[in-house]
């Protein structure tokens, strides 16, 4: 198996006494697609927040490409190689698209800026269209795919995506998983994936982690846990497709 | 009921307006004037007056309740049988049509260079025109404005910009001010700089070494204030700075043996060109220069410092818009955490801001000392921060321009009530149109909040683009979010 690029291990995160991560391990290896899903409020997105450092884990250790970021402020981990589409999109609405993509490679040291910016629009040509544009005027399907343009412009070695599908059409979630897809493949990108549409999520990803109140339940491959009766009758019957 | 008649042209095209509804809109329009009633009683009704044997008399003035009932009235059922009463679909009625707001946005590019040459005669044209007259335009209105231009654009930084709502900014034209007139009028360093370098040297030079150091020290403050309110966004950052600016004006009311206190600091040092006083004696500058010597000289000079601190803090804004600190403050006013996951520094992308708008807010603040010879801690109240945020709100958050036009009509206008002197023979001699300034203001904030809540210029351009800028209107983006 490839090496392991993030490693969480028995994190535990409070919001001031209350246990929102209760001991929680898991692990995103090279080259993969890993999926984290679990219904509203099971704590999915604290996860994620925490592994950026902010809330801060109080236990437990988060190892980044071999170095340890649980105490590290966030601006520094997003310059390890760690890019974040965070939840609920968060574009700059009154700056232009453009702008939007340009402040993604502020971190880098913009030899590669054109490259990346042309990978991009090719990826999704509405943005192209809409470049110059107020953020804040495009389509929620549209701003997804600028967050995520966004944290390609930082030129990640891992990827996390919060929610991306949130509040989104069909065509428009296939759109944006079928992009996801074709990053992983094309260029090996590793993706981690917070996702409440279980059923795309998993049919996406290589490996999936099942969370329910604030822990792992299950963990497996993502054909293992579609055919899990458990996961079936929990995130999948009554609307998944 | 009584249907409108429409005008003849329109007639034929629109779809009829819907009958008035009488009733209706007399039964609000009273409810309204009640309330005014409500309000008017205990603010209008009764005026005590105290008597030259000290008795306290009550006098009534009903007439005057009547009246402001009745407008209030009348311009309730206005509104209700003309502007609101349209056709379904039709566009509502707009004091500022959107001709005009296109009119303004199209010619910002261009206003720029037609405000600075415009701004750049405005001096010699007065001067040539009127004499010693010119004192009162190049002081009250030329340098007034420009201060307050200043300010604006200091602010803008801040607030426009950095989005970090900064209720206190008075506290570092306090510094600035301060800082000024302490340096200049003190014993030591006078005393020094006249046994090391030469008699009357610190008289002569004390503003040209004072104004980095004002610059420097309010900067200082401006991270001592940063670094409290990291954490803060939005109305708790509005308090906090608040209260900063109440601090610095109750430390320079107070600390009598320091800053004087409410007696202020007297015989600051006047302003020189570069050493030489504009004084009419023989090393003066009109007798240096050969020109005739006059009061208005060194009005014309502090108008062009202020202009050139003004240009500089354009400059340096526009500068710092396209680097990447500056990015990074448009980015944090937009989104914080985005902002951080996008390794932005929002620690240091704050204090930069804050910094840097209080270092503008210190050059302000010692020009303000040298021209006007005298600080004191009334003018730096509560009242000037909520003027500067005013005309950078109203402005439009982040425009230079909108700032200019602005500060002209805000201070521009208070100068002009000034002159409205016919209106004494209206409402006798004991009227004073500046007392209204505030009310004025008032109105105008309100208006504007109506008609074009996002400010006189609400569109922004872009700090990069890859072909062709293109500025987006306002208008097109919800509210919040332009």
């Amino acid at each position: 198996m490839s090496e392991t690029m993030l490693q969480v291990r028995d994190v535990k995160t409070y919001y001031g006494s209350i246990c929102a991560l209760k001991g929680v391990s898991i692990d995103v290896n090279q080259g993969e697609i890993v999926t984290l899903i679990g219904s509203n409020g099971a704590g999915k997105s604290t996860l994620m927040m925490t592994i950026c450092g902010s809330p801060r884990a109080r236990e437990g250790s988060i190892t980044f490409m071999g170095t340890d970021i649980s105490r590290m402020p966030t601006h520094q981990i997003m310059r390890l190689g760690l890019a974040q589409s965070p939840e609920g999109r968060r574009v700059f609405p009154r700056m232009s698209v453009f702008e939007n993509l340009q402040m993604g490679s502020e971190i880098t040291d913009g030899t590669m800026f054109d490259q990346d910016l042309e990978r991009i629009f090719e990826m999704f040509p509405r943005l192209k269209e809409r470049r110059d544009q107020r953020a804040g005027t495009l389509s929620g399907g549209e701003q997804q795919m600028l967050a995520i343009g966004r944290a390609l412009m930082m030129r990640p070695k891992l990827l996390m995506l919060d929610e991306p599908s949130l509040g989104l059409a069909p065509l428009i979630v296939k759109q944006i998983f079928d992009a996801i897809r074709e990053l992983n493949k094309r260029d090996g990108l590793t993706v981690f994936l917070v996702e409440q549409n279980a059923f795309h999520a998993l049919k996406l990803a290589h490996r999936a982690y099942v969370m329910v109140n604030g822990e792992i339940r299950m963990s497996g491959s993502g054909a293992e846990l579609l055919a899990n009766p458990d996961v079936r009758a929990a995130y999948l019957e009554g609307g998944g497709h | 009921m009584a249907i409108e008649p429409n005008s003849m042209t329109t007639a034929v095209l629109a779809p009829s307006k819907p009958p008035i509804d009488w009733s209706n809109s007399i039964k609000e329009s009273a409810i309204a004037a009640l309330v005014m009633l409500l309000i008017a009683i205990p603010i209008f009704a009764i005026k005590t007056d105290q008597a030259m044997n000290n008795v306290l008399s009550l006098e009534t003035r009903w007439g005057l309740v009547a009246t402001l009932c009745g407008l209030v009235f009348a311009s309730r059922l206005f509104a209700h049988v003309v502007l609101w009463n349209r056709a379904p679909g039709a566009k509502p009625v707009q004091l500022i049509p959107d001709s005009v707001t296109a009119a303004l946005g199209k010619i910002s590019p261009v206003f720029g260079p037609l405000a600075l040459g415009f701004a750049i005669i405005f001096p010699f044209v007065v001067y040539i025109e009127q004499g010693n007259g010119a004192l009162k335009w190049v002081n009250n209105y030329g340098i007034q404005i420009l201060i307050y231009v200043m300010l604006g654009w200091g602010l803008n930084i801040v607030v426009g910009l950095a989005g970090l709502l900064d209720l206190g900014y008075v506290a570092f034209y306090a510094i600035g001010a301060y800082t000024y007139a302490l340096l200049s009028t003190s014993e030591p360093i006078q005393l020094w700089m006249a046994a090391h370098i030469g008699e009357g040297f610190w008289q002569a030079w004390a503003f040209w070494f004072c104004l980095p150091v004002a610059g420097v020290l309010a900067a200082f403050w401006g991270i001592i204030l940063g670094f409290p309110v990291l954490r803060l966004r939005g109305d708790y950052l509005a308090i906090v700075t608040l209260a900063f600016g109440e601090i610095i004006y109750l430390v320079a009311l107070n600390w009598v043996d320091f800053t004087g206190g409410g007696a202020g600091i007297t015989s600051i040092p006047r302003v020189t060109f570069f050493g030489i006083p504009f004084t009419p004696g023989d090393d003066g500058f009109a007798a240096r220069f050969g020109i005739d010597p006059s009061p208005v000289l060194r009005s014309i000079f502090l108008y062009f410092l202020i202009l050139g601190l003004c240009l500089l803090t354009a400059f340096v804004t526009v500068r710092l818009r396209r680097l990447p600190v500056g990015r990074a403050w448009e980015a944090l006013r937009e989104d914080e955490i985005a902002c951080r996951s996008l390794g932005i520094n929002t620690t240091n992308t704050k204090l930069t801001a804050f910094a840097i708008g209080a270092m503008f807010g210190g050059f302000a603040g010692a020009f303000f000392s040298v021209r006007q010879g005298f600080v004191s801690p009334d003018s730096f109240k509560f009242l000037e921060s909520a003027t500067i945020l005013a005309i950078v709100v109203l402005g439009g958050m982040g425009s230079l321009v909108g700032v200019v036009l602005a500060s002209i009509a805000i201070v521009g206008g208070t100068e002009l009530l000034r002159e409205l002197d016919f209106l004494k023979q209206v409402f006798g001699d004991d009227f004073d149109p500046t007392q209204y300034r505030m009310l004025l203001v008032g109105l105008a904030m309100v208006l504007m909040m109506l008609w074009k809540p996002r400010g006189l210029i609400s569109t922004r351009e872009p700090s990069v683009f890859l072909k062709e800028r293109k500025a987006v209107s306002g208008s097109l983006v919800k509210e919040g979010h332009g």
